[in-house]
């Protein structure tokens, strides 16, 4: 059984209909990629299995359970964390304050462990861990969203732009990161406008156009498929 | 009246506005609305520790406690009543509904407790404390109002930066989206909010009607408006602002009225408003607003 199963799911923005019956699967222990161009759908579909949008139809499973109407601030205590796009850390909160609000739903000792264990993957934040976020650089501030996400321990991690805005080598460190976590187990839900880094790293993929899934496999495959390639990878 | 007790008087009277200012500032920081029944909820902590002391005659401590726990359920209950329901309405539609629950708590209270003014009894019974062979005299009441600001000010400030749901607060403040992310109860922290202000608003109402003890259904909306006065001008949103807000405005009305005029006072004070938003816009502590293009 899929860990988190979506089914022909349907979200309205007021009169645009963003979603047209999207259906994909994650299973444990995978990443896989939502790629498309801008406007596709890819961002509205992680905010609708994170609660935040209330789709006009269709299904949503995390282990086995409908979480379809499950309000978003009870999505984290159910192990799932949503990293969203544009970073969105509490820039006028410290580094380490807002890694405890990634734990709020935790006791603090593990909360006090999941810091630590943060801190291991990312030493630049131990580093600054008293300086308000809002002064780190926009690498230092998705490498905090991404660890404020995980300080829940989630078992699903969805990952939305991770590499937007970034210098090369910094979209090439948050990737890197990515794949530790994948070594440790982590299920990874990842949006991607930078295909070629997504689909290098995915286990599968799925390609949205307009709203709907066209196109899916693994990320190998799509890697070297004639379509993809024009489209998404500049030929 | 010496110098030195008008700027005794203009602290005590700006404590209180400062008091009342956190009330709006807070809930604007959180809901981004301007809650304006806020000063109508002082008056209902005023009539609470009357009725407290006077009809019941309860010790003033009992009608302290018994006007903070009243207005803290009354803000509860106007905010699900009133507020909630507009989470997604425009700020125009929170701000008339604001203004219709101000003269709503009003009337209830023309209703409830008639026209007539009460005369309210002191909370704090005491001599008045004489210095420099009485160019100074101190009201026990101004003592205790400046000492309860600074308590609650410093309470505040470790309740946000030291607790779970202080931090939560600001969280919210800050993004609401990325707060529920977090599993933060977003809805329980506005409650929250409005209980804290609500509370704060029934001392203040105490600390206002034992200063100047006349108490009428009208009693909280003056002293409402130059508390919201005194949170833009301090920067709304900001804890800190709304103590250098609170402080300067009661500063300044006190002054005016010694100095200059006791009928142009209120024009004087917001004259310092006009003035401080024309060189800062977002006040005296406030942050720029970025606007998303």
């Amino acid at each position: 059984m899929a860990m988190l199963a979506v089914s022909d799911l349907h979200v309205h923005y007021g009169s645009i209909h963003a979603v047209k019956g999207v259906s994909f699967e994650v299973d444990e222990g995978e990443i896989v990629t939502l790629i498309g161009a801008n406007g596709a759908g890819k961002s509205t579909t992680l905010n609708t299995v994170a609660g935040l949008l209330k789709p006009s139809s269709g299904s949503v499973e995390f282990e086995g359970e409908g979480i379809v109407g499950v309000p978003a601030h009870k999505m984290v205590s159910r192990g799932i964390a949503l990293c969203p796009e544009g970073r969105r850390v509490f820039t006028e909160m410290t580094v380490r304050e807002n890694l405890e609000m990634g734990a709020f739903s935790r006791f603090d000792d593990e909360a006090r462990e999941s810091r630590r264990r943060i801190y291991e993957h990312f030493p630049r934040l131990k580093e600054r861990k008293l300086q308000s976020a809002g002064t780190l650089s926009g690498g230092e501030q998705q490498m905090l969203a991404m660890g404020r996400a995980l300080m829940s321990r989630p078992r699903l991690l969805m990952l939305d732009e991770p590499s937007m805005g970034l210098a090369p080598i910094l979209v090439q460190e948050i990737f890197d990161i990515i794949k530790v976590l994948r070594e440790t187990g982590a299920t990874i839900l990842l949006v991607e406008q930078n295909a070629r880094m997504a689909l290098s790293i995915a286990d599968r993929a799925y390609v949205l156009e307009t709203g709907r899934i066209v196109k899916e496999g693994s990320g190998a495959d799509l890697l070297k498929d004639d379509d993809v390639r024009k489209a998404y990878l500049g030929g | 009246m010496g110098f030195l007790s008008n700027v005794v008087n203009g602290i005590s009277l700006g404590s209180v506005y400062a008091i009342i200012a956190l009330g709006y500032t807070m809930v604007y920081g959180i809901a981004k609305m301007l809650n304006f029944a806020h000063g109508d909820v002082i008056m209902v902590g005023g009539y609470l520790s009357f009725i407290s002391m006077v009809y019941l005659g309860l010790h003033p401590v009992f009608a302290v406690l018994i006007a903070i726990c009243g207005c803290t359920v009354l803000g509860i209950l106007i905010e699900r009543l009133a507020y909630k329901p507009l989470r997604e309405a425009s700020s125009l539609d929170v701000l008339i509904t604001a203004i219709g629950v101000s003269y709503l708590l009003q009337n209830l209270a023309l209703l409830i407790w008639k026209s007539d003014p009460k005369v309210y009894p002191s909370v704090i019974q005491a001599e008045p404390l004489r210095f420099f062979e009485g160019q100074l005299i101190i009201s026990p009441v101004s003592l205790v109002t400046v000492l309860v600001n600074i308590l609650i000010m410093v309470g505040l400030t470790l309740f946000t930066t030291r607790t779970r749901m202080g931090k939560a607060m600001r969280a919210c403040s800050e993004d609401k989206g990325a707060a529920q992310l977090m599993g933060i109860d977003v809805d329980k922290t506005i409650s929250l909010t409005f209980a804290i202000g609500s509370g704060l608003a029934a001392i203040a109402g105490v600390l206002l009607c034992s200063a100047y003890p006349t108490l009428m259904p009208t009693t909280g909306s003056m002293p409402g408006i130059k508390a919201f006065t005194a949170a833009v001008v301090g920067g709304i949103g900001s804890i800190p602002g709304a103590l250098l807000g609170g402080l300067l405005l009661g500063v300044a009305e006190i002054f005016a009225k010694a100095y200059i005029s006791t009928q142009f006072s209120d024009a004087i004070v917001f004259a310092v408003l006009i003035i401080v938003l024309l060189v800062r816009p977002s006040g005296l502590l406030g942050k720029p607003v970025n606007v998303k293009v």
